[in-house]
């Protein structure tokens, strides 16, 4: 079972999920998918990390080779390439490391070499198996470290939590496309609402089943009841909000461990879960 | 003009909440959303402009023309991005993983691939005594760093005598982050006194350094944890950073939201907290002419 969790507004509990499910499921694997800003592994604090490099590829050129006829900067549709004293020169935060040049150069002249953009961390909590993506400061995207995350991650038939990146656009879709079960974390608000609505119009057009959880619910927000009822979704629990839920999460606990309430919620939780999956 | 930007990393610590008072407090008469991939300005600052929309086309997409393929595979074993598979006998482009390098095209020997354009996002502007300059990105479409840009040209463009904006910003550290900060004056972060929020924090601020921009932060929810928004206050002294300021968690904050209100508007202690970090932030912003 590879559930993945989203909620496309920033904050509204996607680590919090990911990280009390995971706890409650026996012998799975926890993937934080949000590299930009990964904070799972604050919670749950894995022990015998190994860290690996990701790279993405980045043109070599070489001048004694190169005739200078342009064809790679001609050909590149990123303008990621420019053609400087006669010689072409890559700009690397524009380049999408497709291989295009290498393709085009007539002389053999561009060769590639790894260029680091972040890392993937494995270790453990318990039975537990962390994998964190982290993208390198000051690198744009964030979609190779998720890619390489999800390679290292989803292995086997464990049980795997995906904890996804706010939003909608395409480091999200690149982590929902591996599960097989989408948990929407939605906040009783007008903003909670709007993005759960972008990221529902997502999940179906990857035809994903779904269930939504609402977390930090005060009073009921009554057009975000609507839509769950209109749209369909099983609304699989509803958290309340609460001083100690606040208090643990600052301190970076996990509730599961520290708070009989959730740990009853969570098992609930994830038995709803494994119904609807097996439907 | 100046131009405030308003970021803070984790998600969900308050940017547009913090964002819709400032306009308040400051009638600011310019102001952009950058968050495209999850937009949420335009449901608490009320115009009384209908937007002009414009269809905003990112990379262009690759098509196989089924009757030319010959289905060698030649370009599904090129392609990087794994966007090219074999499905239901023939070769098909899926247009999420496609980021239209065209590598494909060239590869095949059929000449039975085409680029075409795409539209990534439809952009909104209102013009008028306000001008307001917002963009969603289609679900699932990169790219969203240009999109970004399209938005704060837009705002530039349409209102280039106004003396303030206002900037909403994503949340992370990746392509629409990096494009929101180019050209601001300053960012205003908000803080979450967690561990997370404080981890989010130091890197939003590294991206700030290496981009070389000038940095405040304020912390919201303060009172959740007071030794984290002391550590926070602290790490900011520290590194010569001007904190600007702490707001409680004010439960008044969501119900103004809910009903499409700015802060600025109801008064609440966090709306008083709110506006002394605004005082600072301003004071900030118009001293520091870089």
């Amino acid at each position: 079972m590879k559930i993945a969790v989203l909620s496309g507004k920033g904050g509204t509990g996607k680590t919090f999920v990911s990280v009390n499910l995971a706890v409650a499921t026996q012998n799975a694997t926890y993937i934080d998918c949000d590299v930009e800003e990964p904070n799972g592994h604050l919670f749950l604090k894995p022990e015998h990390i190994q860290a690996n490099p990701v790279h993405t590829l980045l043109p070599d050129f070489n001048t004694d080779k190169c005739t200078g006829c342009r064809k790679c900067v001609d050909f590149c549709r990123f303008n990621a390439l420019a053609f400087i004293k006669g010689k072409p020169k890559v700009f690397p935060e524009i380049c999408h490391s497709c291989g295009g040049c290498v393709l085009v150069c007539p002389a053999g002249a561009v060769a590639e070499h790894g260029h680091p953009v972040g890392r993937i961390e494995h270790g453990a909590f318990g039975d537990v198996s962390v994998v964190t993506g982290v993208l390198n400061l000051g690198e744009a995207s964030a979609v190779p470290v998720i890619r390489a995350a999800l390679a290292e991650g989803l292995t086997g038939e464990r049980h795997t939590v995906i904890d996804c990146p706010p939003g909608s656009g395409c480091p999200v879709l690149e982590s929902v496309s591996a599960s097989d079960y989408c948990v929407l974390v939605a906040e009783p608000t007008a903003f909670g609402l709007h993005n759960l609505q972008m990221v529902v119009e997502m999940v179906r057009l990857l035809k994903k089943s779904c269930g939504i959880v609402i977390n930090k619910m005060e009073d009921p927000y009554e057009p975000l009841e609507g839509f769950c009822r209109q749209s369909g979704i099983r609304v699989l629990c509803r958290i309340p909000y609460s001083e100690t839920l606040a208090k643990l999460n600052a301190a970076a606990q996990i509730a599961y461990e520290h708070d009989e309430s959730s740990r009853v919620l969570f098992d609930t939780l994830l038995q709803r879960i494994e119904a609807e999956v097996k439907l | 003009m100046k131009k405030l930007l308003i970021l803070s990393g984790k998600g969900g610590t308050g940017k547009t909440t913090t964002a819709a008072a400032f306009i308040g407090f400051a009638k600011a008469e310019a102001f952009a959303d950058c968050d495209v991939d999850a937009p949420n300005l335009h449901l608490v600052v009320q115009m009384d402009t209908k937007p002009e929309q414009t269809t905003y086309y990112g990379s262009q997409k690759a098509t196989i023309q089924p009757e030319k393929c010959v289905g060698c595979g030649l370009c599904a074993n090129t392609c990087r991005f794994h966007a090219i598979r074999f499905e239901a006998g023939r070769y098909a482009v899926n247009e999420y993983a496609c980021e239209g390098c065209g590598v494909c095209a060239y590869v095949c020997p059929q000449q039975a691939v085409t680029l075409e354009a795409d539209i990534a996002g439809i952009q909104a502007l209102y013009r008028g005594k306000r001008v307001f300059s917002t963009a969603t990105l289609r679900m699932g479409r990169g790219n969203s760093g240009k999109l970004v840009a399209a938005v704060k040209t837009a705002l530039s463009e349409a209102a280039p005598d106004k003396e303030l904006a206002i900037i909403d910003g994503s949340p992370g550290i990746g392509c629409p982050v990096i494009a929101s900060i180019s050209g601001v004056d300053m960012v205003l972060i908000i803080a979450e006194p967690s561990l997370s929020g404080f981890s989010d924090l130091k890197r939003i601020l590294k991206t700030a350094a290496i981009l070389g921009t000038r940095t405040v932060v304020c912390v919201n929810k303060a009172d959740v944890s007071l030794e984290n928004t002391e550590a926070i206050e602290q790490f900011c002294e520290a590194h010569g950073i001007p904190f600007v300021g702490r707001i409680p968690y004010d439960h008044q904050a969501s119900m103004a939201i809910n009903v499409g209100m700015s802060l600025a508007d109801v008064p609440c202690p966090a709306r008083d907290a709110l506006q002394k970090v605004y005082a600072q932030t301003m004071k900030q912003l118009q001293g520091g002419a870089a």
